[in-house]
């Protein structure tokens, strides 16, 4: 079961990754989003794999580790809030420019650079 | 009062001026005023103490280990310069007030100035060599925003970058220094230091030191050959200039020497260093300042000049010198800031601060003639001002020191006595003109009351020296020199030689200036180094390779950037990896069922699908969101059922999100990338998931190789916590610290969020939006009936879920996280259902008041424990009986948990309303009624004719 787990953690990765390699925003929304869930199952295997213990008092005899549980409950959400911030910024930035492709032509001029 | 809060107080009332602004410029002064004075009265209270010689220090933890400790000392020479801090920084804060015209924005002004006195104060008051330096950097910030407060001007611009060059690398060298320093005394507290001097002074590191601390001290206060930055400062406005550089900033290097006198002073190194440094300063700024022709520049130098008279007689290291250097510390600052300000006045009202443009002011401004009189013939040493006394003392310190000292020094005295009569007679005697810019007449009393106060000191410090200033020099004398120097200030001294030097400077100076015009076309003829020129050269290849290299790292491309990122991350994984042993993990693995291996084929075609179908965006999210469900399986199959419900719920928060926003966006992702750059990618991504996937494998198959502290929450969940489900317990007790970082970063992004949208809003995205056209056709019923009945009736019942999740969150899965998500999914299906405006007028409470009040909540729930005298965010739990209910088992964190509950509401429908506005400025019909038929929708213009063509949709 931990080679199923860490195969489609590293193929969610991948993906992620790809996809935040890709030109236009919306995919690397998308890439974003891949990654997190690569990252958030990550660190919640890091407490071990354990079936039928979950960690309430008195549910199981034996209880999985509850810190990385923790950890990631709040990551996910986390990555609600900076996934939502990402695409307003994408939306932002579409609508001003008329296009979505994320690289900049050229850097810009600073006009006030060193006289 | 307090040290500490004498220190604290400009910080605390640099907020104030920005809002009391709206309520006027009056209020704006009177606030500002009114800090000042306060921190001034609190300072005046411990003066009965400092005069009768007591050092008063008080101390607060900080970093102990890093021996930096918030400790503050009260003695004689730090009690000077706050006073001088403090009491001419009223003077300017009213002179201000009259001198900023309408346009400037006096709250900014006057919370910059309000900045730097704290900055000031904080380092004369530090005891803390580290503390100093924190205030000495805060120093060189403010008043980078002081100088170049008229930002639209070059100069001042020009200037303030120079400024805080010059004294920010000073100020590098001196961190430097001073951790030397405090190395060798083993200490980092000022009051041990200066016990260590006999050790300093034999360290071998004591060069070093000297010299790293002196460079801070000369960049600061504008000694040879650093000297250059000061003239161009004076761009700032007078008000900044008359502070800075007569009673604060410049004189902050003096100060940081005189803390230092009693270690460093006393060796040849520092004598030569510090004494020929302050020579050569007062003597080049006497003669260029005889050169400038415009008012404040020619004080500038002036500056310069005296400020190296006191660096001189510092830097001589006998205790009469430094008594003479802490009489001219005061003398100066009294006639500098009055003439700053007089200065300042003929430019206000005559429109120029050209000297060659002026004279023959004296019967048209009597009162600024006279105060500016009585201040010039103070700056040239001329009897019965106060200037004469201390200079009188250099010229004694410099005929002791041997002839050629005694010669320069003279020198200096001279073009000082010339430059000084030039202020006066060239501005205010000589015949009126009739060409001034402005017609030029005495100012309003706000404006000539400050430095007629300062003009006053001059003449009755000139007069009574002994029994106005006489014991407080005696104490400061003692602060500096740590011996008990018996100190007799008086007019008259007999015929000395020093009465003599001053005679002949006295007349050679009138001669001197009778001259001037003639000599002048020659010096500015004659061939020298130009500070800025050398300054420029020197900084603009830095700054041109500097940005050259910032433009080829940061060429805009930024998935190059994450695919460098990337790489890097993984080979040094490897390197680690590589380096170390490798064993195959012993952990016994878990079998694979077929419900398993169904979920693992799921997540595995749904990632190989996203990748391939990214560039349909909506059949991609579609995707995607199988990946968000076989992840929440994954939690489910895995003993973490919170983790399941969490990730199920943001799952569907996000997706919708995202539908929403793509309504906006563009449908499809054009094929750009060609192949080299596909595989490159996939290379990329390949190399980072094979990377993450090995580091998962090896994790999971071996046990930990320390204890966890897991069990430590599972012994103290129910005991401590008042909980069966730790990690609700852990969330909202052990680790609450944590999540309430956490929900205020889940409310700043959504206050973000909304931010984003006012500014789209009123950019060039507003008028995109309102012309703008679906590029899909558009449904006839919006918000069809069958939709909106069931999520009506599913709403009360969601609600329901969402309060019965919360309450059982502390003992089974659910909580405040889950809870929040939930109720947000039940209010965000309104919207769709619904739509956006039937909904927001139904709903009554501001999301953002939800967001603040969730936060509040949770530190209020922390600070409860805080009073009841446990640690912040102790929680407490007890058994509740209530008839007829049963046993309740009630926490104190419950309350933390609701906090986190509106939190996450808020930031959820901040979020989606935000997105709303968009659509509502998209002219998204408003709907009053709940079932609406959209009737533009069939003869719409929003559905144009090729976007139905090109879907081959009929209507």
């Amino acid at each position: 079961m931990e080679v199923l787990v860490a195969i489609a953690i590293g193929a969610m990765t991948a993906a992620g990754v790809y996809l935040l390699l890709r030109l236009r925003t919306f995919p690397v929304v998308l890439g974003l989003s891949m990654l997190s869930y690569a990252v958030n199952v990550f660190i919640f295997a890091s407490g071990r794999l354990l079936a039928g213990a979950p960690p309430i008092l008195g549910a199981a005899e034996v209880m999985t580790d509850p810190l990385p549980q923790a950890l990631v409950l709040t990551a996910i959400v986390i990555s609600f809030g900076m996934t939502a911030l990402v695409v307003i910024m994408a939306l932002g930035s579409y609508l001003n420019a008329g296009t979505d492709a994320i690289d900049i032509e050229k850097p810009g001029e600073d006009p006030d650079r060193a006289h | 009062m307090s040290l500490a809060l004498i220190a604290a107080l400009p910080f605390l009332g640099a907020l104030l001026p920005g809002l009391m602004i709206r309520a006027g410029r009056n209020s704006c002064a009177t606030i500002t005023f009114s800090v000042t004075g306060l921190a001034l009265i609190g300072l005046l209270m411990n003066a009965p103490a400092v005069l009768r010689g007591e050092v008063l220090t008080e101390g607060y933890n900080w970093l102990p280990a890093l021996g930096l400790n918030v400790n503050f000392m009260l003695d004689g020479l730090g009690f000077l310069f706050a006073l001088l801090i403090l009491g001419i920084g009223l003077l300017i804060i009213a002179y201000a007030r009259f001198y900023l015209s309408k346009s400037d924005p006096m709250g900014n002004f006057y919370t910059y100035l309000l900045l730097f006195q704290g900055a000031m104060v904080g380092i004369v008051l530090s005891d803390n060599i580290l503390l100093l330096l924190i205030f000495w950097e805060l120093t060189s910030l403010s008043s980078f925003l002081l100088i170049g407060f008229w930002r639209h001007l070059p100069e001042g611009r020009q200037g303030a970058r120079m400024a805080l060059t010059v004294t920010g690398l000073g100020g590098l060298a001196m961190i430097g220094g001073m951790l030397i320093l405090g190395q060798i005394a083993g200490s980092y507290d000022i009051h041990v230091i200066l016990t260590q001097g006999e050790a300093i002074r034999q360290s071998d590191l004591y060069l070093p030191a000297l010299l790293l601390i002196l460079l801070g001290a000369f960049t600061k206060s504008a000694q040879f050959p650093f000297h250059f930055w000061l003239p161009h400062a004076m761009a700032a406005p007078t008000p900044v200039s008359a502070y800075l550089h007569s009673a604060t900033m410049v004189k902050a290097g003096l100060f940081l020497m005189a803390r230092l006198w009693p270690v460093l002073s006393g060796t040849p190194e520092w004598t030569m260093l510090v004494a020929g440094a302050g020579l050569i300063t007062m003597v080049l700024g006497a003669v260029i300042a005889l050169f400038k022709d415009d008012l404040k520049a020619l004080l500038a130098f002036s500056t310069v000049s005296h400020l190296g008279l006191i660096t001189f007689l510092l830097g001589l290291g006998t205790d009469y010198a430094a008594i003479g250097a802490v009489f001219h510390i005061i003398n100066h600052a009294t006639f500098k800031a009055a003439l700053f300000m007089t200065a300042g006045i003929v430019d206000h009202e005559a429109g120029t601060r050209n000297i060659r443009l002026l004279g023959g002011l004296r019967k048209l401004m009597p009162i600024t003639f006279a105060i500016g009189t009585v201040a010039a013939l103070s700056m040239a040493g001329i009897p019965l001002f106060n200037g004469f006394l201390s200079k009188e003392m250099m010229l004694e310190a410099a005929h002791d020191s041997g002839t050629w000292v005694a010669v320069a020094a003279t020198l200096g005295a001279i073009f000082s006595v010339a430059y000084s009569l030039r202020f006066v007679f060239h501005t205010f005697l000589g015949p009126e003109r009739e060409d001034y810019p402005h017609h030029p007449h005495d100012p309003p009393f706000g404006l000539w009351a400050p430095p007629a106060l300062l003009a006053v000191l001059v003449v009755v410090i000139g007069l009574f020296p002994q029994q106005t200033v006489g014991h407080l020099v005696e104490v400061i004398s003692g602060a500096v020199t740590g011996a008990h120097p018996h100190v007799h200030l008086a007019l008259w001294h007999g015929v000395t030689p020093a009465l003599l030097m001053s005679a002949i400077a006295v007349a050679a100076g009138f001669v001197l200036l009778a001259f001037q015009r003639s000599l002048a076309p020659i010096w500015d003829n004659a061939p020298r180094p130009e500070a800025k020129a050398i300054f420029d050269a020197i900084v603009d290849p830095l700054a041109r390779g500097a940005t050259a290299l910032t433009d080829t790292l940061h060429d805009g491309a930024i998935s190059r950037y994450l695919g460098i990122f990337s790489v890097v991350v993984v080979a040094y994984g490897a390197w680690a990896f590589l380096g170390g042993d490798f064993a195959p993990g012993t952990r016994p693995l878990l079998p694979v069922g077929p419900v398993e291996l169904v979920f693992f084929t799921l997540v595995m075609v749904a990632t190989a699908g996203i990748v391939l179908v990214h560039r349909m965006r909506f059949v991609a999210l579609i995707v995607i969101s199988i990946c968000g469900l076989v992840v929440s399986m994954t939690f489910v199959q895995f003993s973490a059922p919170d983790l399941a419900l969490t990730q199920l719920t943001v799952e569907v928060v996000t997706i919708i999100l995202l539908l929403l926003a793509l309504n906006y966006l563009p449908k499809e992702t054009p094929a750009e990338s060609g192949t080299m750059r596909r595989w490159r990618d996939g290379a990329v991504a390949l190399i980072a998931g094979g990377g993450i996937g090995g580091l998962a494998y090896v994790i999971l198959t071996r046990d930990m190789s320390l204890p966890t502290i897991a069990d430590y929450h599972i012994a103290n969940s129910y005991t401590g916590g008042g909980g069966n489900n730790v990690v609700n317990v852990i969330l909202v007790d052990f680790r609450g610290f944590d999540t309430m970082g956490e929900i205020s970063v889940l409310g700043i992004a959504a206050l973000i969020i909304f931010a984003l949208i006012e500014v789209i809003l009123r950019g060039p995205a507003s008028r995109r939006l309102l012309n703008w056209r679906p590029d899909m056709p558009q449904a006839h019923d919006r918000h069809p009936l069958m939709m909106v009945v069931a999520t009506r009736v599913a709403l009360p019942i969601a609600l329901t879920v969402g309060v019965y999740i919360f309450l059982r969150g502390h003992n089974q899965p659910g909580g405040g996280f889950i809870a929040g998500l939930v109720v947000a999914i039940a209010l965000l299906m309104q919207y769709m259902a619904s739509g956006f405006a039937w909904s927001q007028e139904r709903q009554r409470f501001a999301y953002h008041g939800m967001i603040s009040l969730g936060v509040l909540i949770a530190v209020l729930t922390g600070t409860t424990s805080l009073v009841l005298g446990w640690n912040f965010l102790t929680s407490t739990n007890a058994h509740v009986h209530v008839w007829p209910l049963d046993d309740i088992h009630l926490a104190s964190a419950a309350a933390f948990d609701l906090g986190v509950f509106l939190t996450v509401i808020g930031a959820v429908m901040l979020a989606l309303a935000s997105l709303s506005r968009i659509g509502l400025r998209a002219g998204e019909g408003i709907n009053l009624t709940a079932a609406d038929i959209d009737p533009t929708a069939e003869r719409s213009p929003l559905v144009d004719a090729e976007t139905r063509r090109e879907t081959g949709e009929e209507h």
